[in-house]
């Protein structure tokens, strides 16, 4: 049997479960046993099929194409006018493909989403039966809605993943709908992320116009035609800064970024499955994923590289002063995907798909961590009510420790690996002016740099805030704390595990080592990347990549000394206060995320409503009044009318009866009433008439 | 002409009538007689449509099921009963649709029941009639028909301000239906003897009102008064659909209808105006046509943001969807209007569409407007809680309604802006952000009314929806979400109609497509189109 | 040899009676009886006319006119039994509702 044959069923299986769980299990109330097994075994399964599926498919196929599943046609929408002038016909297959692009993410999306599963029922025991089985119905679609997204072969069926996990992204951050905070948090993400989709929608539209297809083999046959950069430069910018605006919405990048944070909301294992692993590199995985229209499209790589490095940056800032555990986290989120919109910018997809793993290793572990300490802490998440849990719950602190060296760019653990790949290629970028950019990627690096040093800083002042230091909540808390169960357990030691490995097992970063062949991520990748391969000399020295390694390791070092000379030599936290105190300005500017939330009620949000409460008067009044004056002006004229009718009409009408009424009164005296009398008035009549008649003849 | 299974047609049209009459001899007290009676009534009109989906050929002839026989022979009037794909698919929405209102109507009503039934029936038995209807004059009579029964419904059965709503229902459609009677016979007097009074020459062919006669000679037709009549039948259409600004009687419609007026109104009665437009506007005026398309497109555009915009605005929640009803016909006018492919088949799925999800939001607010007396957004609040089968309906559907894929809603957006965008790129830029707004409306609502906490101590009792009220939104569910994820059949069903109405535009204007320049020139220097060529090379 | 002279001659006594009767006659049924000759007297002008010219049509003419006539008597009779039981009078002198 050929698993990947039935790629299909690799969605179906969560999606089934997702079915169950929500309209049997949820409906009766029938347990959490049933309901988690049911889920698992959707999760499980998926997972075992996917990588039945890659591992078959990589042995017996030739994995450098793509090996495409039809399902069944879909949509289809006949012959459609292009804008070159010909037709095309509009022929939409649900479809799934394989290659290697896919199979990265299916490998990681389906083990990380089972060991969240996994984690889940431990952290979601207290919850009652029914808004159990509801968590995990919606989890399992997750599952199924984030699986076609990266297994879909052309941009519709991409399309419909990315709506099913925003919906599903909108159903877990108003998991507890009963709090007004969580439910407009859901509700804006899923906004937010309409407005990405909007550029998403038109990216297909002019992808279908130019182009004549959306599927993904096509296209990129399409443009890596030989004199496709000439014939398709324009168009290919065009989509390709369309497409970014999806991108933008979906994995949190300025200006769109506003929804992440919010989305802490959910519970911590959705926080850490949608909102770290998988849903938000899903903007990654589309600019990897069609990175044959970034390669004819300079300017859109550019503008993704832009958006990347001040992204990696800016975020980076925010999450220095923030308080609240999870809020650190999707700071750094938003940052780290920065650097993967970074690594794309540059040219380096396979770096930046790279850094998609690896990030949802060390960064699943760090959220899962989180909810384990927050669990403890019986909900609390304020870092400044915690401290020294390193002795209550060790598992955690050494499994949360190796995910943060790893976030912080500490070789060799995973996230040193992806991050100095990216900022290594940035950095070349500059160094051979590609594209002609190389001052703006110059400065793009260095924003990349400085924010892995804030990285360093902020994530080992969550670790010293949290874990080292005395505990600084209350009695009745401290009594609390308390390790949490295996199934919590388990899955952050795997992905500890998979922070310190992953990154060297599957990138092993071989141009430090004169073993450019070394890296299987950046092999097993290249062919799907247009261009890539055309140049894979490296332009830098062997000297100059150390130097940058050792200035990255130095960066990140330095941000780890300034964290613990602040939070753990001093527990008062005197420096950081006083800093607070004398630049206060700047610090209420970062605690308050430059208020960017409040501009964008003001601009967008109040803005809109206002709109629509003038457009609701517009309507009231000025359109509805129009049928309403039109209904007033019909009245009055009939008002007057009836005047008119009354007096002159009816005059008229009433002067005629008078005169035949008055002219009868002369001629009724005729009528006698005697029959008779009429009869004879005949005869005479008759007789006078026929006299007449001979008389005249 | 393919006269096979005549009857059928006949039969469905007129079996609702036979019910309202049936309806007549049972006696007022005995209620429940007649809502069952009323219901198997509608039960096995709708059973009886259900052949058509299978029976009708898309490859056969363009109209089937043909029933022709001489009315009024003097002028040439002709009782003319025959569908095509299009009108098949709206039959079966409007058997559906009338099933569902009755089904849905047994606890709402309580007055007044036998009459408020028979007006269901006849109101039926019209908008049966207007979709088989092929000659003009019946389809006239029709189309007044249908406007009595729900003046009625609205008038009688309606809430606190039901007399002005019903009125204004009323005159507005009949402004518009005189005006198009008047096309009608512009029409008629041009294919026969012509109207020298007026300076109207004929083309002296036998008289008819039969429209498979007149689209035969709609290339002939000349410009000048080609434009007079569309000016006619788009005031008339364009009432019932409606498009901004003859909108503002629907809001007031809706919202004093009763529950099943307001199914029915959203469901089929707007769908008049597109039907209109698709049977007789666009293949019988095309060169009008083509040239109103640009601005007809703009208004469809504004419809779209305007009437998100209000939407976005309102207080009540009948009123919210009203509006969006606006932004949705504005949807279907859009791809119509694309004159394409795409946009057509699109705007056609858009009227089933939006008669199930719309019409399905209709039957949600009025089942909680039936426990409490109250739409007023505001009065609710966190009843998710309590109500958790109700708001998982309400979501799906909210769904629907917002284009979410693999649901309705999103096959016959995308198609329409598809198509928007293949006949001038911008319609879809703006028209497309309508879909933003339409999520913000919608689950902004969707979390006043359900999420939160459960403050207001009238909603603690509310009950979650009973078997039957579950059974009167499941068919639209089940709808839902086979129209998102397995589309073909009703393309198959459209195709020929959309084929053959591209073709009359096509042979009365050769070129009717608009050239769009776009920023890439190197686009139009290619010789060759890739798309088309590979997908050729694939077959 | 009787000429058609001498029918027309009978005809016009029997018209002449005929309408004596009716105008000066106070009784409603002899007033009937009046409106009878003066149909015979119609009747007889058509046959003789028949007669003469040898055209059927006269005579069918005449035995539709019979026809009618008794219609007519039939609904003259009725009046006077509706006048008798409303009035108790036959006499055509106190009837004259209908003055104006």
């Amino acid at each position: 049997m050929k698993f990947y044959h039935y790629l299909w069923l690799i969605p179906l299986f969560p999606l089934i479960g997702a079915a169950i769980n929500g309209l049997i299990v949820n409906r009766r109330g029938m347990g959490k046993n049933l309901a988690h097994t049911i889920a698992l075994i959707g999760s499980g399964l998926a997972w075992l099929w996917g990588w039945a599926a890659v591992l078959q498919w990589y042995l017996t196929e030739d994995h450098t194409k793509s090996y495409v599943v039809k399902a069944f046609t879909w949509m289809s929408g006949g012959m459609m006018p292009l804008f070159g002038g010909g037709h095309a016909p509009l022929e939409i297959s649900a479809s799934y493909q394989i290659d290697p692009i896919s199979a990265v993410m299916v490998s990681f999306v389906t083990f990380v989403g089972f060991l969240i599963h996994l984690y889940s029922v431990g952290y979601m025991h207290s919850e009652d039966d029914r808004a159990y089985s509801r968590y995990f119905s919606y989890l399992n679609l997750f599952m199924f809605a984030m699986l076609t997204l990266i297994l879909g072969a052309n941009l519709p069926v991409l399309f419909v993943g990315w709506e099913g996990v925003g919906l599903c992204s909108y159903l877990l951050i108003g998991f507890y709908f009963e709090k007004d905070w969580c439910a407009t948090a859901g509700k804006k993400a899923f906004i937010v992320n309409r407005i990405g989709d909007f550029g998403f929608l038109l990216a297909i539209f002019f992808t279908f116009e130019y182009f004549g297809t959306l599927d993904f083999v096509k296209l990129s046959e399409i443009m890596s035609a030989h004199h496709a950069a000439a014939q398709w430069g324009g168009a290919a910018t065009l989509i390709g800064l369309l497409l970014l605006v999806g991108a933008m919405g979906k994995s949190a990048q300025i200006p769109l970024y506003v929804w992440l944070p919010d989305a802490m909301a959910g519970p911590t294992p959705v926080s850490a499955l949608i909102h770290a692993a998988t849903m938000v590199t899903a903007g990654v995985y589309m600019v990897v994923r069609t990175n044959f229209f970034y390669h004819l499209g300079p300017q859109a790589m550019l503008g993704v590289a832009i958006v990347g490095g001040f992204t990696a940056f800016y975020a980076a800032t925010i999450g220095l002063v923030q308080n609240d555990i999870k809020k650190v986290l999707a700071y750094s989120t938003v940052s780290q995907l920065g650097y993967m919109f970074l690594g794309a910018g540059v040219g380096a997809f396979a770096a930046g798909l790279f850094h998609v793993v690896t990030h949802a290793f060390f960064k699943a572990c760090l959220f899962l961590g989180s909810g384990s300490v927050i669990h403890a802490c019986s909900g609390n998440q304020d870092m400044r009510t915690m401290g020294g849990l390193r002795k209550y719950m060790p598992k955690t602190y050494w499994t949360f420790l190796a995910a943060t060296l790893a976030i912080a760019g500490i070789p060799p653990f995973a996230g040193f690996v992806s991050k100095d790949a990216i900022l290594g290629k940035a950095f070349e970028a500059g160094f051979t002016d590609l594209n002609g950019f190389g001052t703006a990627y110059f400065v793009l690096w260095a924003l990349g740099l400085a924010g892995a040093a804030l990285t360093a800083f902020y994530m080992f002042r969550l670790v010293f805030m949290t874990f080292h230091g005395e505990f600084r909540g209350t009695e009745e808390e401290k009594h609390h704390l308390h390790e949490s169960p295996w199934t919590m357990t388990l899955p952050l030691q795997v992905l500890a595990i998979l922070s310190i490995f992953g990154g060297i097992v599957i990138g092993f970063p071989g141009q430090l080592f004169h073993k450019e062949g070394w890296s299987f991520i950046d092999g097993f990748l290249a062919p799907m990347m247009v261009g890539v391969h055309e140049h894979g000399e490296h332009a830098i020295s062997f000297g100059l990549e150390w130097g940058l390694v050792v200035l990255s390791v130095l960066v990140a070092c330095g941000g780890i000394f300034v964290a613990w000379s602040m939070y753990k030599k001093d527990p008062s936290f005197s420096v950081p206060k006083s800093l607070a105190e004398r630049f206060p300005r700047a610090y209420q500017l970062l605690l308050n995320k430059y208020w960017v939330d409040e501009i964008y009620d003001v601009l967008f949000v109040q803005a809109c409503i206002k709109l629509a409460d003038l457009l609701w008067e517009f309507d009231a009044r000025v359109v509805d009044g129009v049928v309403n004056g039109t209904r007033h002006l019909t009245v009055g004229t009939s008002f007057v009318s009836g005047i008119f009718d009354l007096r002159v009409v009816d005059g008229i009408v009433n002067l005629v009866a008078t005169i035949n009424y008055r002219a009868s009164g002369a001629f009724r005296r005729l009528q006698v009433g005697f029959t008779q009398g009429y009869a004879m008035v005949m005869v005479f009549g008759a007789a006078l008439l026929l006299a007449v008649f001979f008389i005249s003849f | 002409m393919e006269t096979q299974y005549a009857y059928l047609l006949n039969i469905i049209c007129y079996l609702p009538l036979a019910g309202a009459v049936m309806l007549l001899f049972i006696n007022k007290e005995n209620v429940k007689a007649i809502k069952t009676l009323a219901t198997t009534v509608a039960a096995i009109d709708f059973i009886v449509s259900l052949p058509l989906w299978f029976l009708y050929k898309p490859e056969g002839a363009e109209f089937q099921f043909v029933t022709k026989v001489d009315w009024i022979p003097s002028i040439g009037v002709q009782y003319f009963f025959g569908v095509d794909g299009f009108s098949v698919l709206l039959i079966l929405l409007t058997t559906l649709l009338g099933l569902i209102s009755i089904y849905s109507s047994f606890t709402a009503i309580t007055n007044r029941e036998k009459e408020y039934y028979v007006f269901l029936l006849l109101l039926q038995v019209g908008m049966l009639g207007v979709f088989c209807s092929l000659d003009f004059v019946l389809f006239y009579v029709f189309w007044e028909v249908m406007l009595v029964p729900m003046y009625f419904l609205i008038g009688v059965w309606g809430g606190p301000q039901k007399l002005y709503a019903a009125i204004k229902f009323f005159l507005y459609t009949l402004v518009g239906s005189v005006l198009m009677l008047v096309g009608i016979l512009a029409l008629y007097f041009y294919n026969s003897t012509g109207l020298e009074a007026i300076g109207l020459h004929g083309l002296g062919n036998a008289a008819t009102f039969a429209v498979p006669s007149l689209y035969a000679i709609a290339p002939q037709i000349p410009a000048s008064l080609q434009f007079w009549i569309f000016l006619a039948f788009f005031v008339g259409f364009a009432i019932k659909v409606p498009m901004f600004p003859f909108h503002t009687w629907l809001p007031d419609a809706h919202v004093q209808a009763p529950t099943a007026g307001s199914v029915i109104l959203a469901g089929v009665l707007l769908k008049m105006g597109t039907y209109g437009f698709i049977r007789f506007s666009l293949p019988l005026l095309p060169d009008a046509t083509v040239k109103a398309a640009g601005w007809i497109g703009v208004m469809a555009i504004i419809a779209i943001i305007y009437g998100a915009l209000v939407a976005m605005a309102q207080k009540d929640m009948k009123k919210l969807v009203a509006y969006s009803s606006v932004s949705h016909m504005g949807f279907v006018m859009l791809g119509m209007f694309a004159l394409n492919q795409a946009g057509l088949r699109g705007s056609i799925l858009q009227m089933l569409n939006h008669g199930v999800s719309t019409g399905a939001l209709f039957l949600l607010v009025g089942i909680v407007y039936e426990r409490r007396h109250n739409r007023m957004i505001a009065e609710y609040g966190g009843i998710a809680k309590i109500m958790p089968v109700y708001a998982t309906f309400f979501l799906i559907i909210t769904l629907s309604s917002i284009g979410l894929p693999t649901l309705n809603g999103f096959v016959g957006e995308f198609f329409i802006l598809i198509g928007a965008f293949a006949h001038k790129w911008w319609w879809a830029l703006f028209a497309a952000s309508g879909i933003v707004l339409g999520a913000a409306y919608m689950l902004w609502m969707y979390q006043r009314v359900f999420f939160g906490e459960l403050n207001n101590p009238k909603n603690k009792e509310l009950k979650d929806l009973n078997l039957r009220e579950q059974w009167t939104i499941i068919p639209l569910i089940i709808m839902a979400f086979w129209i998102g994820l397995y589309p073909k059949p009703f393309f198959r069903i459209m195709e020929p109609t959309v084929n053959r109405l591209i073709h009359r535009i096509e042979v009365a204007v050769p070129d009717f497509q608009p050239e769009q320049q776009i920023a890439v020139s190197s686009a139009a220097q290619h010789e060759e189109e890739p798309g088309h060529a590979e997908a050729e090379a694939e077959e | 040899m009787i000429s058609a002279t001498h029918y027309l001659i009978l005809s016009l006594i029997l018209l002449s009676l005929g309408l004596i009767g009716v105008m000066m006659r106070r009784n409603f049924i002899t007033v009937l009886m009046s409106l009878e000759l003066i149909f015979n007297a119609v009747n007889l002008n058509l046959i003789a006319f028949s007669y003469q010219l040898g055209d059927l049509s006269g005579q069918i003419l005449a035995i539709f006119v019979i026809t009618v006539a008794a219609a007519e008597a039939a609904i003259g009779l009725g009046l006077i039994i509706a006048l008798t039981r409303l009035r108790n009078t036959v006499n055509l002198d106190e009837v004259h509702e209908m003055e104006g």
